[in-house]
């Protein structure tokens, strides 16, 4: 047996670096290290209950939006206030718009160019899939990058600008959108449509929606395979198998997504031994057993404590490990899904359990979802309605904002005091997907998805499937330890 | 002056930051900004978020421009130095066991030219804030103090210090002209304001082109997020004083910090982090705000507000804590003069 440290992993949002034990010529352990600390939880301690929404979104560049809205719902939450429709529309068109946003520069910007790599050259797709994926050459970054830039331009109406913006506050948006500035997002999502509908899908999202299995999902592939981007995925992922590779646990969470005030879009619970469970947010702990944090106990994020002690014996990693009922969970899109309960995702995972494709289709999924889902909650603001109630100062409150951002679960745990942030807990989602070990020594989503993968004992680069699992999740690794 | 016959190496890491910057670049106002900086003579030597190499082979890069064997014309840090713990740089470790602290010093000490994008990597940003838990600085300052890793006296190979587009997170476009004026030879010392950020984009205040400005002549202030009113008497907004160019250049298309209904948290200045009262609320004595103004006399500034205050025409007095227009700008009757 050999080890090797792989590492740093570029095309993932911050630093990682990922220990693997090899035995012929296959990973038999991994061991995931999230290498920077900053110290938002310490940063917060002492603040001004809203200069939280100044500092969160700057724990990642992103996902901002994502920590804004969190940080939003857990300071309303404590005071007491619900946001009025037009601002809740508002936030979730904000959150939704980064959502998808992530998904598209993950599938073209971080994931895809590893199939123009030349460990590829001698399958039949290399050429097509070369000029088009190759990182920073390929067609589809010259494409894709004006799409998205153009795409943000609602961020320009709905947010001030992005990433940080300051216009999700606890009683709704700041911003308050005029007729006309609806008809210009209107038109920005029409644009967007028309990107998805001709380059990514090759068909309407109304028909990718509808694709209900994986037999359904291969036979509108074929047609497709040249020409649309997604189905040139899905011919690479069932050439190479990436439907047998990377699964973890197959217990899934959602916290709930895009709430219209009474139910949220996608709903929130869990699916775990095939079938779904009501979401318990008592049961979520996070243990330190093997990071560089103080203490030993497992505790409620309420009661959590953030206090590096980079000496710790027998720790690799500044991320902290959270458990659900004392279990690994993954989150992210295709957990969304499964929760949801997408048929097409929940055949998938049926017949293989998670996978890379199976978490490359969660996300395609919601483009198809979300964006239509956008063009009605656009349609519903009625401009001249109430957008934003006043914040109160807050004594001595607590409050939760349970969000699901482009990677998954995140939540915010806040507790205030004497009018001041008395403590202030983050658990990301990449903090759930690269949580390293914990106190019985089960390891985290990600460093069980890479058991059994092919890697060679020497190499340069990272093994080819050691990085398609790794970026199967979309870590964001700012987020995971912040 | 560089040679623009020969493409430019950029290399761009990353370190105690939250990767915003690079988002940022993303929304770049260009076809797509590769090809751009290619059409300047830029070559992205390594990229984070965009490049292939991974692991091994991105490591090789570094240490090839730090040997010299491939010349390091633009080194560009993105996130703060993280220091700690106690001086270690182990905060952030690179793969191979060296801080990233270490091998920053290894690399500006080739570099021709070096870039701090975004407040954390020039100044320390967010990430000093509060008790600064990570030892956090800036490659050339800590706050607005200079100093940072590299020390008052670093120049870089080409005779300049680091240069600080700071902002947080950097417009994408102050970010491609300084790269573009370096690669035409044009960024010279001049080119840079006292905190050594660009001037192409720190000679304007962000109060310059804010569209609130006839609430602010009338001192018709929001009292609540979403209201019209000017932002600087009540919200905590410092876009009369804060070196940017956020409201004449515009975000994402039309927007910017004031136009999205909040207050200018002067982001691009050392030290923003730690304002020393609540973001969101104007610190006052006897009712008026501390931050005044730049260039505006005090004196003047107060009897400025008190008369303008009492000229406040309704239109511009309702409109201010309103959500919308309630009442619009009237139609004269007559050709207007």
């Amino acid at each position: 047996m050999s080890r090797r440290i792989v590492g740093p992993f570029n095309r993932v949002e911050g630093d990682l670096e990922v220990t693997l034990d090899i035995e012929s010529g296959r990973v038999r352990a991994a061991f995931v290290n999230s290498p920077m600390y900053r110290g938002f939880e310490q940063i917060l301690a002492g603040k001004h209950p809203l200069d939280a929404l100044v500092f969160v979104p700057r724990i990642c560049g992103i996902c901002s939006v994502a920590q804004s809205a969190a940080s939003a719902q857990a300071l309303a939450q404590s005071m007491g206030i619900q946001p009025p429709q037009n601002g809740r529309l508002a936030a979730n068109l904000t959150l939704a718009a980064e959502n998808l946003a992530d998904h598209l520069s993950h599938f073209y910007l971080f994931f895809m160019p590893d199939f123009a790599r030349d460990g590829y050259r001698d399958r039949a797709w290399f050429t097509d899939v070369q000029a088009r994926f190759k990182a920073v050459t390929g067609s589809a970054t010259a494409d894709v990058l004006p799409v998205r830039a153009k795409f943000m331009n609602v961020m320009g109406y709905l947010a001030g600008r992005w990433p940080h913006t300051l216009s999700l506050q606890p009683g709704g948006s700041s911003r308050p959108l005029e007729e006309a500035e609806k008809l210009r997002l209107k038109i920005l999502l029409a644009e967007f449509r028309a990107f998805l509908e001709n380059t990514l899908f090759g068909d309407s999202l109304e028909a990718v929606a509808a694709l209900d299995s994986e037999a359904a999902l291969y036979a509108w592939m074929e047609p497709r395979a040249q020409r649309a981007d997604f189905p040139r995925f899905l011919n690479i992922a069932r050439d190479i198998g990436l439907q047998h590779m990377g699964r973890a646990t197959d217990r899934f969470i959602s916290y709930g997504a895009y709430s219209d005030g009474t139910a949220p879009l996608f709903a929130a619970g869990v699916w775990a031994e095939e079938i779904l469970h009501k979401l318990d947010i008592g049961a979520i702990r996070e243990d330190v057993t093997r990071s560089w944090m103080a203490g030993d106990a497992a505790l409620a994020p309420h009661e959590g404590r953030t206090q590096p002690d980079p000496d710790k014996a027998d720790a690799y990693s500044w991320c902290k490990a959270p458990r659900l009922s004392g279990k690994v969970v993954e989150t992210g899109a295709l957990a969304r899904q499964m929760v949801a309960g997408h048929p097409l995702v929940r055949d998938m995972v049926n017949l293989h359990g998670a996978s890379v494709t199976a978490r490359i289709v969660g996300r395609m999924l919601e483009f198809a979802l979300v964006l239509p889902a956008m063009e009605t909650w656009l349609r519903q603001i009625l401009p001249g309605d109430t957008y934003c109630l006043p914040s109160h100062e807050l004594e001595d409150a607590r409050g939760i904002g349970l969000i699901e951002a482009a990677r998954g679960a995140l939540g915010h745990w806040l507790d205030v005091r004497n009018g001041r942030i008395h403590n202030y807990q983050i658990i990301a989602p990449t903090t759930w997907n690269f949580s390293p070990r914990d106190a019985v020594g089960e390891p985290g989503a990600l460093e069980q998805a890479l058991v059994g993968l092919e890697a060679e004992e020497g190499g340069d680069a990272a093994p080819l499937q050691v990085q398609h699992v790794v970026r199967s999740f979309d870590p964001c690794m700012v987020c995971t330890v912040h | 002056m560089s040679d623009v016959a020969t493409p430019l190496n950029l290399l761009w890491l990353q370190s105690g930051g939250c990767g915003g910057c690079t988002l940022s670049l993303l929304n770049a106002d260009c076809r797509n900004l590769v090809d751009t900086l290619r059409s300047f003579g830029i070559n992205l030597l390594w990229h984070p978020s965009l490049s292939e190499q991974s692991a091994d082979e991105a490591r090789r890069i570094f240490e090839m421009c730090a040997s010299g064997e491939t010349r390091l014309d633009i080194l560009c840090l993105e996130g703060a130095v993280l220091k700690g713990p106690f001086g270690s740089g182990g905060f952030h470790r690179t793969t191979g066991n060296e801080s990233m602290m270490h091998l920053l010093e290894r690399l500006a000490g080739v570099a021709r030219h070096t870039v701090a994008v975004g407040s954390c990597a020039a100044f320390g940003g967010v990430t000093a804030a509060g008790i600064n838990p990570a030892d956090a600085c800036g490659m050339q300052y800590d706050i607005d103090e200079q100093g940072g890793l590299l020390g008052e006296d670093y120049r870089a190979g080409d005779g300049l210090p680091v240069i600080n587009i700071a902002g947080c997170p950097t417009h994408p476009n102050w970010v491609m002209e300084t790269l573009v004026a370096i690669a035409q030879g044009e960024m010279y010392e001049s080119n840079l304001d006292v905190y050594r950020r660009p001037r192409l984009y720190a000679d304007h205040l962000v109060h310059h082109g804010c569209k609130r400005n006839e609430f602010y002549e009338f001192k018709a202030s929001a009292h609540k997020p979403s209201d019209l009113g000017c932002l600087m008497e009540h919200m905590g907004c410092k876009g009369t004083q804060v070196h940017a160019d956020c409201n004449i250049r515009l975000w994402n298309g039309e927007g910017s910090c004031t136009r999205g209904g909040y207050a200018c948290i002067a982001c691009t200045e050392p030290g923003f982090e730690e304002p020393g009262h609540a973001f969101g609320i104007t610190p006052k004595v006897a009712g008026i705000p501390i931050g005044l103004p730049t260039d505006m006399p005090k004196a003047w500034f107060v009897a400025l507000a008190a008369l303008s205050k009492s000229a406040t025409p309704r239109r511009v007095k309702e409109n201010a804590v309103a959500d919308h227009q309630v009442v619009v700008p009237a139609n004269k009757r007559t050709r207007l003069k």
